[in-house]
């Protein structure tokens, strides 16, 4: 037996949440027009309200004295705020290890060095596609050599670099030249992430949403990869819950782990909860994160297992999954309390069951796609002045 | 590639880890791209010693003098280091 020296994990107290990453939505603009985005329809193309500066600084200070210690800079595009590195440098002076998710359009090797000095931990680089056609048609920009050679860029001066492939319906056939190309260029980690279905991803499901026999081709192909590459590259397959019959954790736990901030400075405790209605979104201009993630009628409503009602409220597996997505509860049933209908216990499984079944067609690459690109434009007939 | 053996060669911190105390979980952890793992403090005492070239010997003696009057220190150090380097915290010096 081991005397002590043997690698332990602290145990936390069972009811105190450090919201231990904190995701800084930058700002909502940017150059790629995903159709399976998650952020919501609702995007203004003002930039006016955007948090500043010393606002950021503030949000940042606050987040590290709850303890939050991972830090993820996404949008939009983080990259069209010109103050990025200054945020990278202030954070990493706080003690954040920070996590810069990024198309690569708009980078270049001087603003990689000037991000590397100021502390920047990790570069998340998003391709649409595994080659220049399918990149363009689903990123709606020409930004396939960019992408590539950024690629190489981030990797020769020795940042770590994560490739993220979002997959749906029209992609999920290049699982294995997406690995590929990974390899070739020498990323450390990738993400094949399946879409998931919020914001505008949730408004093209339709054309997005794969059939299960695609599915499982593409897990296939991915163990494939695993067996016969044996590198050093981890591959995280993130699966689509609507396959699944037990729902997945709203971000490892509402408000248990993660705090978001929007870029007009609304906090949340996922990234597409804007949604939930009847409760009063709060914003760091007006309040102080501890008191947010405290004492926050919205980070309350959710957390833990008390909201719950049936079939949950009984289920002796609601531990495991808290009852699945708040977001996918609310608009697939109506409710945010019900079980997420992903459950095969949910008396709202069938709302799932009738998705599904139209996705069950066989991927016919000429298949006419009218998807609604994410941008500004699209964006007007969302808003309500 | 030479496999590093941890009886005898140099070993250092995997430069793409950082290590740091947090006040709020009240332990130190191990940051790397997206994720963080809880450390005890006994696996810290040693990755703490790790950020310069160091070895199976020279960690223990060290340990040794920090922590007197633990039993099987040597064992428990070198299992450690195992599991961390299957977990690529530490890698060769010379990497």
């Amino acid at each position: 037996m081991r005397t002590g020296f043997s690698l332990l994990t602290v145990k936390m107290s069972e009811d105190t949440y450090i919201p231990m990453w904190l995701l800084a939505e930058l700002t909502y603009a940017c150059p790629v027009q995903c159709p399976y985005c998650s952020n919501p329809l609702q995007i203004s193309a003002s930039r006016k309200q955007e948090l500043s500066t010393e606002e950021w600084f503030k949000v940042l200070s606050q987040a590290r004295k709850l303890g939050a210690v991972q830090l993820g800079f996404s949008g939009g595009e983080p990259l069209l705020r010109q103050d990025l590195v200054d945020l990278l440098r202030e954070a990493n002076r706080l003690g954040f290890y920070t996590n810069l998710i990024t198309s690569a359009i708009g980078l270049d090797a001087e603003k990689i060095a000037e991000f590397k000095e100021a502390g920047l931990g990790h570069i998340q680089i998003s391709f649409q596609g595994a080659d220049e056609a399918t990149n363009k048609r689903f990123g709606g920009t020409d930004s396939f050599k960019q992408k590539m050679t950024m690629t190489r860029e981030v990797i020769r001066q020795g940042l770590p670099l994560g490739l993220n492939f979002v997959l749906h319906r029209h992609n999920l056939h290049q699982v294995t030249q997406f690995l590929t190309m990974a390899e070739e260029l020498g990323a450390e980690f990738v993400e094949l992430a399946n879409t998931q279905y919020y914001g505008w991803a949730k408004h093209n499901q339709e054309h997005l949403l794969p059939s299960k026999a695609q599915l499982e081709q593409a897990e296939l192909a991915t163990n494939e990869f695993r067996q016969k590459h044996t590198g050093s590259m981890d591959i995280f397959f993130v699966a689509p819950d609507y396959y699944d019959d037990r729902p997945k954790k709203c971000s490892n736990g509402w408000a248990t782990t993660l705090m978001n901030v929007t870029p007009e400075g609304d906090v949340l405790p996922c990234h597409a909860a804007k949604m939930i209605p009847g409760v009063a979104f709060p914003n760091v201009r007006k309040q102080a994160l501890d008191e947010i993630w405290h004492s926050s009628d919205l980070f309350n409503k959710f957390r833990g297992t008390e909201w719950m009602v049936e079939p949950c409220a009984s289920c002796p597996e609601k531990e495991q999954d808290l009852g699945g997505c708040r977001c996918q509860a609310l608009m697939l049933t109506g409710d945010a309390a019900n079980a997420d209908p992903v459950c095969s216990l949910s008396p709202h499984h069938d709302k799932v069951r009738s998705i599904t079944e139209k996705a069950q067609r066989p991927f016919n690459p000429e298949e006419p796609v009218p998807l609604l690109f994410r941008n500004m434009k699209n964006a007007k007939q969302f808003l309500t002045e | 590639m030479h496999k590093l053996n941890i009886e005898i060669d140099e070993i250092k911190i995997n430069p793409q880890y950082r290590l740091q105390f947090e006040e709020a979980q009240g332990c130190h952890v191990l940051l790397f791209p997206e994720g963080l793992i809880k450390l005890s403090d006994s696996a810290a005492a040693i990755l703490e010693r790790c950020h310069q070239a160091t070895t199976l010997g020279k960690l223990v003696e060290e340990l040794k003098i920090a922590f007197p009057g633990v039993d099987g220190l040597e064992d428990d150090v070198r299992a450690f280091l195992e599991d961390a380097l299957n977990e690529d915290w530490i890698l060769s010096a010379h990497s």
